[in-house]
């Protein structure tokens, strides 16, 4: 690589210094507070605050619910990640194929992208609601009693249908531009070569997509872990009581709705080292594997 | 056209500043929709009352949402003069000592007049301090009742229960008329914490957390709530009971369609069932068990209050002083009391509306105030207890979990009471 030139040696740090500003500001900030907030207990209208060392810690990992709500988080993650993966990488090959009226297709599978999450939440929740949802008439027709809100694993259903729903556009959007960047030689190539498409998907197309899909497989596990807990907390109309909750959402609910900054630090602060690992885990096992063009 | 009308107001809004210096406060609250409008008309009929105040209600989204916009605002310096906050949130308002200026003494400090006596009793002491001082003001209160469906009663050829002893004996009669008999929309407020007011049983150690939060503990695992919490399963296996999880809508939709011939809800319910409801329904107090009473006490209310924020000029604070004697005015709870279906807070405005007949016409808007008005006992005041949202959701877990069959109800108790002792011991740390 080509060593660039300045004339000062401070100017490269200049250059940098809006970005590392906005880090510091937006991310190191606020996880150091957050990590500081989770030794003390916090009256929430003074700020006073009480040292308790590690209670936090232990409170939050010894209530009766956490190892329930640690394990469907991941069983949440895992699915709407993967599912949302599969889905978009589908429709987007599909859509791809398509030779009349490709640019229509392309457009209303990007549509749903642009519903705002709580709308897109709403929309959900009134698919699934036990009174008048139209899904849980149809869940019916095949003798499945869908009730949102009283059955764990109905309620979890839900979101996952909900989150991954939401998702799949912003992975289709990503797979077909990642489609349209392997060259048509190399398809035609393998088309001379290959008569089963399947095994031209498997062999060419998949490996060349495999950059984005390891990006998309990050950004969908930050989303199902960090960005649903709108969705969620729509789902369950704000009531939890015994449905299926997020590491995420009970930091929230605890934070934001009981006022419990320390607990809820303490909570977070776990999470960030669970996403620490996981990131680690991630680039060292995964990254290797992928090979980029 | 349009320049002589901006004209007019700019001359009009100059006139207006110049003639008085109008204190001007501002007043955050949670009530949206159709209450929120009632809400608002209440601010412009006591901007229009006087000429010295204005007073500036904005809506900040739920219960929570407001609660926890006013703890960001008063971190900020930034707090509204007034702001509302639920009955589940009361413990940490009034637990934050020096945030808020208790109603009673910021009536008193402006030299008005302030009787306690004025207020229905099971009003007076939900927001006060231990001493039975009033820290805030009630506003929209209500009490759980029961409401029920008259055509499914008549057609069971049943009459209204007053007790579960008696529900338990009508039941199977509205099942075989194609009812589910009971539904209740609030598991915590309705089956636990009016339950022990019901029954006259302690809540929580430390008169009820009245007395402070240092070493208060939960006293919900007792035999009567558990007893109680059976008996609820059975109906529910036996198709007595109909569980729609935690949301309070869920529980409702069954009644208001005509599915279930019962319903515990709020009395502040009665406005909105009157549009939603296509039947006539009636209203009674909510059933006790006569095992474990035979004197059953007066319910608590449930809603919400404003409380005064420290932390501003003496006038402003006189402004919100005149408000609440506003707000507690005859007329104002009158309206209030007609147009959302939430209690009245004071006996005089009560009798003004029984002196119009307005209870010959909705004997249901009526239920409430009596419920509210019963013999109380010592332990038929309610609670105070912190992070109070927190144990809800535990108890409305456990209680999901019981209906589900995937706990049993002595476990779930205690796994309630140790959780709850937990996080009370939690919030008492905070308060220091």
């Amino acid at each position: 690589m080509e060593k660039a030139q300045f004339q000062s040696r401070w100017m490269p740090y200049l250059l940098l210094a809006p970005q590392m500003v906005i880090i510091a500001i937006f991310f190191i900030w606020p996880a150091a507070e957050a990590i500081r907030a989770s030794f003390f207990l916090e009256d929430p209208f003074f700020g006073n605050s009480t040292f308790v060392g590690l209670q936090n810690y232990t409170d939050a990992l010894s209530a009766s619910d956490y190892k329930r709500t640690a394990w469907f988080t991941v069983v949440f993650t895992v699915l709407v990640s993967l599912l949302s993966l599969a889905l978009g990488m589908m429709l987007a090959v599909s859509a791809d194929r398509v030779l009349r009226g490709q640019s229509t297709y392309k457009t209303l599978l990007m549509w749903v992208y642009a519903i705002a999450p709580p709308v897109a939440g709403l929309i959900g929740v009134m698919l699934f609601d036990q009174h008048i949802g139209p899904l849980v008439d149809f869940a019916a027709m095949f003798g499945w009693h869908l009730q949102i809100g009283v059955d764990y694993w109905d309620t979890g259903f839900a979101m996952i249908v909900v989150s991954t729903w939401k998702q799949v556009p912003y992975c289709f959007i990503f797979f077909l531009s990642g489609l349209q960047s392997i060259p048509t030689s190399v398809k035609e190539a393998s088309a001379i070569d290959c008569q089963s498409e399947t095994r031209r998907f498997w062999t060419i197309t998949f490996p060349l997509l495999a950059p984005t899909t390891f990006f998309l497989l990050i950004l969908n596990i930050t989303y199902a872990m960090f960005e649903t807990f709108g969705t969620i907390d729509q789902i369950v109309k704000d009531q939890p009581g015994n449905s299926p909750v997020t590491l995420v959402y009970k930091v929230f609910r605890d934070g934001f709705r009981g006022n419990d900054i320390g607990g809820s630090s303490a909570q977070s602060v776990i999470l960030m080292i669970f996403v620490l690992l996981l990131t680690i885990v991630q680039f060292r096992l995964i990254e290797r594997r992928i090979h980029y063009t | 056209m349009k320049y002589t009308s901006i004209a007019l107001a700019a001359a009009m809004t100059f006139g207006a500043s110049q003639a008085v210096a109008q204190v001007e406060i501002t007043w955050w609250h949670a009530m949206g929709g159709q209450l929120g409008e009632t809400t608002n008309e209440i601010a412009t009929r006591f901007n229009a009352s006087q000429d010295d105040y204005v007073i500036t209600p904005v809506y900040k989204g739920g219960y929570e949402d407001t609660l926890t916009a006013t703890i960001a605002a008063f971190r900020a310096g930034e707090q509204p003069n007034i702001v509302q906050v639920f009955d589940a949130g009361a413990a940490t308002i009034i637990g934050a000592t020096g945030a808020v200026i208790p109603a009673a003494d910021l009536i008193q400090e402006a030299g008005l007049e302030f009787d306690p006596e004025a207020y229905i009793s099971g009003v007076r002491y939900f927001y006060a301090d231990s001493d039975g001082k009033m820290v805030g003001m009630p506003f929209n209160s209500s009490t759980p009742i029961m409401y029920y469906n008259i055509e499914a009663l008549n057609k069971a050829g049943v009459e209204p229960p007053k007790t579960w002893e008696e529900f338990e004996a009508i039941a199977p009669a509205l099942v075989d008329a194609g009812y589910i008999p009971l539904a209740q929309s609030h598991s915590p407020w309705i089956f636990t914490e009016n339950f022990h007011s019901r029954h006259n049983i302690p809540f929580a150690t430390n008169n009820n957390g009245f007395d402070g939060s240092e070493g208060t503990k939960i006293l919900v695992n007792n035999d009567a709530i558990k007893t109680h919490f059976t008996k609820v399963k059975e109906w529910l296996d036996k198709g007595w009971y109909g569980y729609y999880g935690a949301g309070w809508g869920d529980n409702q939709a069954p009644f208001e369609n005509g599915d279930v011939a019962m319903w515990l809800g709020s009395s502040g319910s009665f406005g909105g069932l009157k549009n939603s409801a296509s039947f006539e329904f009636d209203a009674t107090y909510l059933p006790y068990w006569e095992a474990i009473t035979s004197e059953p006490t007066q319910t608590f209310i449930g809603g919400a209050a404003l409380f005064a924020l420290s932390g501003h000029s003496d006038e402003e604070n006189r402004a919100s002083a005149e408000f609440f004697k506003f707000l507690s005015s005859t007329d104002i709870q009158k309206f209030w009391h007609q147009e959302t279906g939430y209690v009245p807070i004071t006996e005089a405005a009560y009798e003004a509306a029984k002196a119009e007949g307005y209870y010959e016409e909705s004997p249901q808007a009526e239920v409430g105030i009596q419920q509210l008005s019963l013999a109380s006992g010592d332990n038929s005041k309610g609670y105070r207890m912190g992070f109070y949202v927190q144990i809800r959701d535990v108890m409305n877990r456990e209680y999901g979990r019981i209906f589900a069959g995937e706990t049993d109800v002595d476990s779930a108790f205690a796994v309630i009471e140790e959780e709850g002792n937990r996080l009370l011991d939690r919030f008492a740390q905070t308060n220091n």
